[in-house]
């Protein structure tokens, strides 16, 4: 299919077609439409699954550990079952025993209990489920659960877990190590002893909470026909489909996961959580629908996170900026369990080297278990810290050897058409412009007041990761239009939209294939028994994979009406047809043609009364180990330090993002905003506080997130490219946008008042600290005087 | 303890039996199934659950039940105007002032209690405005465009000519 597209976009443009052409020759691409799911989210009438009710429904709260590590000695749960009202109470009994975990294959990195059986490894790991009649019951009947435990020495940091000795979370892991990546090419060793100058820079990247506004939440309801149903607020309706069959013991096939409308997910609804297990185990029990929604406090503490890093970076070049070398070791804090992490683990490994040409490259990263929650996948699956500690390092670098920042970004930038050797394949690479854009910008800002300073911070990011973890047979993502008498068409798709627009753009792509208007399109999402098999939303990937999927299916459906309109318009057989506006007509002389309307009732004619359906599908073949496509861009953020308190403010961003054709620009700016938001957050003041391996800010009094009167002006620079793999030149926009800001805000601070913060986040108490020691530094030299004097 | 109270919901009147520790937020969601008003974290702390009462936006889940008795409540399934869309919910789908959509019921309501308090604001006071209402999808900037725009035509300017 992706040949195809390219001959189409060829024919038309000989080759030569930007993305800001593109958006020319379409009629809905590009265009600033409404979102689809529009008029019920402003009118509270979207449902979501906290929403929901059903009729004989129960309410399911979870008793979770308040030990970081304990062995469970006994549960008794008879006092909890006496308490009136209450309906059931499910332990580690109650389960198959067996351990969850994505990578199917691998059955190191299943290891997580639904409910624990023997030991509990994190402050909020699952030990019992109730059922009852309401949700304040079910909280009573918690405090009547007797569990005894033995409590063990917990570990709680991942330097600590690796040495010898340390206590062991998992028996099958020897020093904690969870896993272990390694990526290499060139030659690193002997690159380094060529190289000009050497920076060798140590950096920590903390920890930080998806906090979606919807918290974690599922209803279960198991029939006496002993098949599941169950509504929950997930990235992935398919993976809970399969992985809840697996640890409960049914048919893949016996169990439909509906996903309703999702208030947000950032990487943190793709893992399974306790909700969908507990609550599906309570309504097995009882043959009655089950409700479990996560408190806030839940959330926080019981569901997975941001991975914190310990990062060491060497970094080699030749005097006029040109990089040899680079070598990264990262040490992760896993928490208790694998999650996504493994992927955060490889990918922050990856994008170290990211975006740059590296000559020679060497990677070690090794994911260790500790006693507390686990560490996954959230927006930027660990290119966030990649590019903190990366754009941190290259700007000590550039200011070492005496050049520009900007300069040292633009000599070192990848280009179209380069191979990350071994790893990747890049086809359209915008950077280089977006280099452009921004040293514009910076020039047009001029001046700057003292105690402001900008930073820059280049970054990429994939376009959906070609990580089969799941070990599923099925297309990556798949796609059906059925086109109706009326010329309405029904698209049904596996897309997740968790509030970043994947409804709107694949309505878009498939009005756009099909020649006909967004309001033609009746969308059918987030249903297993519904909805082709897709693999969810992570990895930015929703826009080129299900895109080219939409796109094949509505090409495949446009084909079969062709047909029959090829029959009626009787072109001569070297002109092709197309829909255009509601018109089939001929390419070459648009002015010959008929309504789409027409053709779509003869076509249902002529099909012995059947309705078109048209199929696709994609799964990218040989592009690589990670993704099929990327997008780039740098960012350049403007704060003001306050030199008394050490407060960081932020007073401009601007942003060269490339990402192909744009299917959607309010989608496209609206992610831009909402990632520079949760970066600058990340950036600044995010972070999970914790004791011994419990997290003492598991609310928004005290873990903050930025309100609207923090949030500084924004400019989008606008940087056109084409990605020949995605569907009408498309590539992503959601996540990579989250990898910039923490190191253009260091940067940044750095150039207002001279100090480098290689910690996250980059707090008022370690600015002001900071600004105190540079004061003792700079008075040392005038000690010295004196004293030799 | 149980209790009767009487509440006037987006023009409607009820008569609800409470229980004395009921917020108003549950008897809004669980007992006149008004679930347009949402709940991010029943603590006060998000503003999803804001709703206007007596005039003010107030947060749902820190008001008792008990405390509403007589009061008059517009949520957000009220703020439409029969089958019409009120001027901020056309904002906010034109303009994209939501994502994930979860905070856009609460953000809603404080909107339409700043514009109730003030129809001309400038864009500090917007964001002022909302400050108490959390939004992790939008970084705000759609919002606020949103907000400033309805501001535009309920005084008799017009939200398609920009
Ligand atoms: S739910 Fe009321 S403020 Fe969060
Ligand atoms: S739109 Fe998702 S939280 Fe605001």
């Amino acid at each position: 299919m992706i040949d195809e597209d390219k001959t189409e976009i060829t024919e038309e443009d000989e080759g030569d077609l930007t993305g800001a052409l593109a958006h020319k020759i379409h009629t809905v691409l590009g265009k600033r439409i409404p979102a689809v799911d529009g008029a019920e989210k402003v009118t509270g009438t979207a449902i979501y699954t906290v929403d929901m009710t059903l009729p004989n429904m129960l309410h399911g709260k979870i008793l979770r550990s308040p030990h970081s590590h304990a062995r469970i000695i006994r549960i008794d749960t008879k006092r909890a079952e006496n308490l009136p009202g209450v309906k059931a109470i499910v332990t580690g009994k109650d389960t198959l025993g067996k351990k969850n975990g994505i990578w199917r294959r691998y059955a190191e990195l299943c290891d997580e209990e639904i409910l624990c059986r023997d030991k509990v490894r994190y402050v909020g790991d699952p030990v019992a489920a109730v059922a009852a009649i309401n949700e304040d019951c079910a909280e009573e009947a918690l405090a009547l659960i007797d569990v005894t435990y033995e409590v063990l020495p917990g570990v709680h940091d991942p330097m600590d877990a690796m040495r010898k000795g340390a206590p062991q979370v998992h028996n099958h892991a020897e020093r904690n190590v969870n896993i272990n990546r390694h990526i290499e090419w060139g030659d690193v060793d002997n690159a380094f002893a060529r190289c000009d100058h050497i920076r060798e820079d140590s950096f920590f990247c903390s920890s930080q909470h998806h906090a979606c506004m919807e918290t974690h939440a599922t209803i279960a309801s198991f029939g006496y026909d002993r098949k599941l149903t169950v509504w929950t607020s997930c990235q992935s309706q398919y993976y809970v489909q399969i992985l809840l069959a697996g640890m409960l013991g049914l048919r893949e096939g016996d169990v439909r996961v509906i996903r309703p409308p999702t208030g947000g997910g950032f990487g943190g609804k793709l893992s399974l959580d306790s909700t969908q297990f507990c609550s599906s185990l309570l309504s097995m029990k009882l043959c009655r629908p089950v409700k479990i929604v996560m408190t806030r406090e839940e959330d926080f503490i019981a569901t997975k996170r941001r991975t914190p890093m310990h990062y060491r970076l060497k970094l080699g070049a030749l005097k006029d900026g040109t990089l040899l070398a680079k070598e990264v070791k990262v040490v992760t804090e896993g928490g208790a369990y694998t999650g996504m992490g493994a992927t955060a683990l490889y990918l922050t490994g990856f994008f170290s080297s990211f975006p740059y040409k590296y000559p020679n490259y060497r990677y070690d990263g090794f994911r260790v278990y500790t006693n507390t929650e686990g560490t996954s996948a959230m927006r930027g699956f660990g290119a966030p810290q990649a590019m903190f500690c990366g754009e941190s390092q290259i700007d000590m670098m550039a200011e070492d050897l005496g050049i520009d920042p900007i300069t040292i970004r633009r000599r070192n930038s990848m280009t179209p058409n380069y191979t990350v050797p071994g790893q990747a394949i890049i086809r359209s690479c915008g950077l280089p412009e977006c280099i452009d854009a921004i040293e514009k910008y910076i020039k047009k800002r001029g001046p700057l007041p003292s105690n402001h300073g900008i930073g820059v911070a280049a970054y990429g990011f994939m376009s959906g990761g070609i990580f089969n973890w799941i070990d599923t047979p099925y297309a990556f993502a798949a796609a059906i239009v059925k086109i109706n008498v009326d010329g309405k068409v029904d698209l049904f798709t596996g897309a997740v939209d968790t509030g970043q627009g994947a409804n709107t753009t694949l309505v878009m792509i498939c009005a756009e294939e099909l020649g006909i208007h967004v309001d033609d399109v009746r969308l059918h999402v987030g249903d297993t028994s519904v909805c082709p098999v897709d693999l969810g939303n992570w990895g930015s990937r929703t826009t080129l994979m299900n895109g080219n999927a939409v796109k094949m299916a509505a090409a495949d459906a446009k084909r079969q009406l062709l047909a029959y309109a090829s029959a009626q318009l009787k072109p001569n057989i070297v002109y092709d047809l197309d829909i255009k506006d509601h018109r089939v007509h001929l390419v070459s002389r648009p002015e010959r043609g008929i309504s789409y309307f027409e053709v779509v009732k003869d076509a249902i004619r002529g099909n012995e009364g059947q309705v078109i359906i048209g199929r696709g599908h994609y799964t990218p073949h040989r592009k690589g180990m990670i993704s099929p496509a990327y997008s780039f861009g740098v960012q350049a953020v403007e704060v003001k330090v306050d030199t008394d308190t050490g407060k960081v403010e932020l007073v401009h961003v601007a942003t060269a993002h490339e990402s192909g054709t744009v299917v959607n620009p309010i989608g496209l700016e609206g992610q831009l905003e909402g990632a520079f938001h949760m970066a600058a957050g990340y950036a600044l003041m995010e972070e999970l506080k914790m004791k011994d391996g419990k997290i003492l800010n598991p609310n928004f009094r005290d873990y903050k997130l930025f309100l609207a009167p923090d949030m500084p002006e924004s400019e989008v620079l606008e940087v056109d490219t084409y990605e020949p793999e995605g569907p009408f030149g498309a590539k992503e926009a959601g996540e990579g946008l989250t990898n910039p800001t923490a190191g253009a805000i260091a940067n940044a601070v750095y150039n207002a008042v001279g100090v480098r913060i290689k910690d996250l986040p980059v707090s008022p108490e370690k600015v002001l600290r900071a600004l105190e020691e540079k004061c003792l530094q700079e008075e040392k030299p005038d000690d010295l005087y004196v004293a030799t004097s | 303890m149980e209790r009767i109270i009487n509440l006037n919901v987006n023009h409607e009147c009820y008569e609800v039996v409470i229980h004395s520790c009921e917020s108003l937020l549950d008897v809004l969601r669980i007992r006149l199934r008004l679930t347009g008003t949402k709940k991010g974290c029943n603590e006060g702390d998000c503003g999803a659950c804001t709703v206007i009462m007596g005039g003010r936006a107030v947060n749902a889940c820190l008001v008792l039940a008990v405390e509403a008795d007589g009061e008059e409540i517009l949520t957000v399934e009220g703020l439409a105007q029969g089958t019409r869309l009120h001027p901020l919910q056309e904002a906010f789908i034109k303009f994209g002032g939501f994502q994930c959509g979860f905070c856009t019921p609460g953000m809603l309501m404080s909107a339409r209690a700043l514009l109730d308090e003030n129809p001309d604001p400038t864009e500090e006071e917007i964001r002022r405005g909302i400050s108490g209402n959390l939004c992790r999808c939008t970084g705000y900037v759609k919002i606020v465009e949103s907000i400033k725009e309805a501001a535009k035509i309920m005084s008799g300017g017009d939200l398609h000519d920009r």
